[in-house]
């Protein structure tokens, strides 16, 4: 088998510079919203004391969940041995940097207090699950930079087994610790669960490895590189796996919690009474997030048409959005259980559905989160060499056996 | 009441108790509990609220303006978003029809989780069982307000000028229910408890040293059994109700 | 050679640079900050050069002293800073209350040192007295202790 060839992209064309003025000018919104929400504080955010986190906490909590997953890809080949998964393994390292670049951006961006970050990375509360998020995170940077470094570098390879298994433990770790975030909340009834950690696990899987897809079939194509049906079947194959997984967890989820009465209102809020939020549950979340997404990906009529694979891609990424909407802003919108069993009322909303409206300002936060990772990724692209030149099916050859004395 | 005169007039002409510049608002001195000055707040207490609620009437709220007095925390009439240290909760009964009201601050947690979530430790819970924002170190995150089952903190959503004293608040941080610390370090009671006594003449509520057996609310918790919010969590609040 | 030609170009831009702001600085037009008088007190708790260099530290540390173990009243505390350092200014209120703008605003304005603790630590008392009492007052007639004059 022939070595494989990476190379950096030319990145000279009229719409590769359209492109970066896009993303640029998108990141440059989110530094503004940023600036307008903390010179006149948050009252101007749809956010308030009843629903304290929202838009951007759902784009951050997205792009981070799928940060990790985006490392799948890498991993896959690193610790599991898979061949056909080598040449995509520097993309996949590069893609979970930006995004949990992207994903950190927002979430500190939103900060009631953002000029104290330097507080937060050096004074830890360690019984606190999100200070070992940001331990976690820092974490990430640098172990898979070394990762990247170990591909990038001749010399480094036979490293890249070890470090890679460090990074694939990690990352389920930071993931987890993400999942951990709402599963250990004791106060509110859509929380408090055991089953978010590996949930989010899975959803990172699903998530990241459809921003891959989308990220690989754009470049390749913006880039007039060719891409085989192999590695094409592979990926969506996969992807599919991941979409049923994670709909495997929230049906596990929503039925244990359903043969607990104390989470009937819960269940009947999310699942029935919740007026957006069952929308956002049963269209955005299931149907879009997953079961259209299975039946693009699966059906022979469109499992093997490269537009019907990256349609059931963004579908995920939909539901993805979807679902960390409910999870974040349902949770929250649903009461808190002080008094159970009486009818609540007080001038600070207690017993009452939450209200909360999506502001501008979040909104520009969230998607420039979006766009400060795709930049990062843009521009990579162009100076170092992360692409393979070719991943077309007779050079990417799956039924290669690795031999013994190369450990990839 | 000529007691409480000469007191006042005692702070009125500059006096300071036990060495100690007082904040203004403190009417109700007992020098006797009081800290001296430089010592560090001890775990051999731990102070707690008795908040009997059958003597609470549904409209009447002067612990709450008695802390927005105190305190300085003001409305921007934004009702989402102002801040809200303590709130009269009004309960019904849906299939009796019977109501109920009382008030519902901070919890003072023996295992708060909002000191458990804070990635700073700016949320903490101070030796003598008070939890407090330490705002110097709060990154204003929110993850507190997340973790706390009774709701009882709120986020400084805009700029904040005309601050008490003693009670330094601003935009970014979030804050709740201090106790009345400043009050309580110099020998006083917490502003929702003087009021309730003194304005209201309900005499609900009652602050005390939860450890100190002969204290006042010591002796009334051993009198009669008392309910505290969601008990089931084990958080073990150090505020106590009668009354539902 | 070169490596030398450099150094020594380096050097003289450096000297330059330092000469010109020496002489430029002699010719600043701005200002000495003029801080107020404490409002009362003779001296302070540190003697006015040391407060200079170091009250930060002093404030910082004392800070997580009182915040986060109750210690209260000890040499450097803030509410006996505020006590002493606020003053009236005919500007803010029509100079009836008392606020630390006259005193740490004037040095800090012109060392252009921003800091983090005005945001929360803006206390407005008022000014004298009777103010006190009056304050005294409003809260205690809202105490329903009214008819209980001064």
């Amino acid at each position: 088998m022939t070595p494989i060839l990476f190379t950096q992209i030319d990145g000279k064309s009229a719409n590769y510079w359209a492109m970066l003025g896009w993303l640029g000018a998108f990141a440059a919104a989110a530094l503004g919203a940023t600036w307008y929400m903390e010179h006149n504080g948050h009252w101007v955010t749809g956010m308030n004391n009843q629903i304290v986190w929202g838009t951007p906490h759902v784009f951050a909590l997205f792009l981070i969940v799928a940060a990790s997953g985006a490392l799948n890809v890498a991993s896959i080949s690193s610790v599991f041995g898979r061949v056909i998964y080598k040449p995509l393994a520097r993309l996949s390292t590069l893609l979970a940097l930006a995004l949990l670049a992207g994903g950190l951006m927002v979430l500190v961006l939103d900060l009631g207090r953002p000029d104290r970050l330097i507080v937060a990375m050096t004074k830890y509360n360690f019984k606190s699950i999100f200070a070992w998020n940001i331990f976690l995170y820092n974490g990430f940077f640098v172990i898979v930079g070394i990762y990247m470094w170990m591909m990038m570098e001749r010399r480094m390879n036979r490293y890249i087994k070890i470090v890679g298994l460090i990074a694939f433990i990690w990352r389920l770790a930071l993931t987890t610790g993400t999942g951990s975030i709402f599963g250990f909340l004791v106060a509110r009834q859509a929380y408090d669960a055991a089953i978010m950690a590996p949930m989010f696990i899975v959803m990172s899987f699903s998530f990241g490895l459809a921003i891959f897809l989308l990220v690989l079939m754009f470049s390749y194509k913006a880039t007039e590189r060719p891409l085989g049906d192999a590695t094409l079947r592979t990926l969506k194959n996969l992807l599919g796996v991941f979409v049923t997984a994670v709909l495997y967890f929230v049906i596990v989820q929503h039925l244990t919690n359903l043969y607990a009465p104390e989470h009937h209102g819960i269940e009947a809020f999310i699942l029935r009474d919740g007026g957006i939020y069952t929308a956002i549950f049963w269209i955005g979340q299931i149907a879009i997030g997953g079961l259209a997404p299975l039946a693009l990906l699966y059906h022979p009529a469109t499992g093997k048409k490269r537009t019907m694979i990256a349609l059931a891609a963004a579908m995920v990424i939909i539901g993805g959005l979807a679902q960390l909407y409910v999870i974040v802003i349902g949770g929250q919108a649903f009461p808190l259980s002080i008094f159970p069993g009486y009818d609540v009322s007080s001038n600070f909303y207690d017993g009452v559905v939450a209200s909360y409206t999506p502001s501008l300002p979040e909104v520009m936060l969230g998607l420039g989160g979006f766009a400060t990772a795709f930049l990062i990724v843009a521009v990579a692209l162009r100076a170092l060499p992360f692409l393979p030149v070719t991943l077309a099916d007779g050079d990417v050859d799956p039924h290669y056996e690795v031999p013994e004395s190369e450990s990839i | 009441m000529t007691i409480d005169a000469a007191k006042r007039r005692l702070l009125a002409s500059g006096a300071a108790v036990a060495g100690v510049a007082i904040a203004s608002g403190v009417t109700l001195i007992a020098p006797a509990t009081a800290r001296k000055a430089g010592e560090a707040a001890s775990d051999k207490v731990r102070w707690g609220l008795l908040i009997d609620s059958n003597k609470c009437d549904t409209g009447c709220d002067e612990c709450v303006i008695a802390c927005k007095t105190e305190n300085g925390w003001q409305g921007h009439e934004r009702p989402t978003t102002d801040p809200q240290w303590i709130r009269k909760v009004h309960l019904k009964d849906n299939k009796t029809g019977a109501t109920h009201s009382l008030p519902v601050m901070c919890q003072h947690c023996e295992n708060p989780p909002c000191v458990d979530v804070c990635p700073t430790g700016a949320s903490m819970q101070r030796a003598d069982g008070i939890v407090l924002v330490d705002r110097h170190t709060c990154i204003g995150c929110r993850y507190c307000m997340m973790a706390c089952p009774y709701k009882a903190r709120s986020f400084v959503h805009e700029d904040v000028t005309g601050q008490k004293p003693h009670m330094p608040r601003g935009k970014g941080t979030v804050e709740s229910c201090t106790l009345c610390v400043h009050r309580i370090d110099v020998g006083g009671t917490p502003a929702c408890v003087e009021a309730c006594t003194k304005k209201a003449g309900k005499e609900a509520m009652i602050f005390g040293d939860l450890n100190d057996p002969s204290s006042d609310i010591a002796k009334e918790l051993s009198k009669h059994v008392t309910t505290r919010l969601r008990a089931d969590l084990g958080l073990e609040p150090g505020v106590h109700y009668r009354g539902f | 050679m070169n490596r030398l030609k450099v150094i020594l170009g380096i050097l003289f831009m450096a000297g330059t640079v330092f000469a010109v702001s020496s002489a430029l600085a002699e010719q600043s037009t701005v200002p000495l900050p003029s801080p107020a008088k404490a409002y009362k007190g003779t001296q302070c708790v540190e003697p006015a050069d040391v407060m200079r260099r170091e009250h930060m530290t002093f404030l910082n540390h004392q800070r997580d002293e009182t915040v986060r173990d109750g210690v209260r009243g000890k040499k450097y505390s803030l509410q006996q800073c505020i006590d002493c350092h606020a003053t009236a200014d005919p500007e803010i209120m029509a100079g009836k209350v008392r606020t630390l703008k006259p005193f740490c605003a004037e040095c800090h304005s012109y060392a252009a040192v921003k800091i983090d603790c005005f945001a929360c630590h803006n206390p407005t008392t008022p000014l004298d007295k009777t103010s006190d009492v009056d304050l005294n007052k409003m809260i205690a007639s809202h105490l329903n202790e009214a008819g209980d004059s001064q």
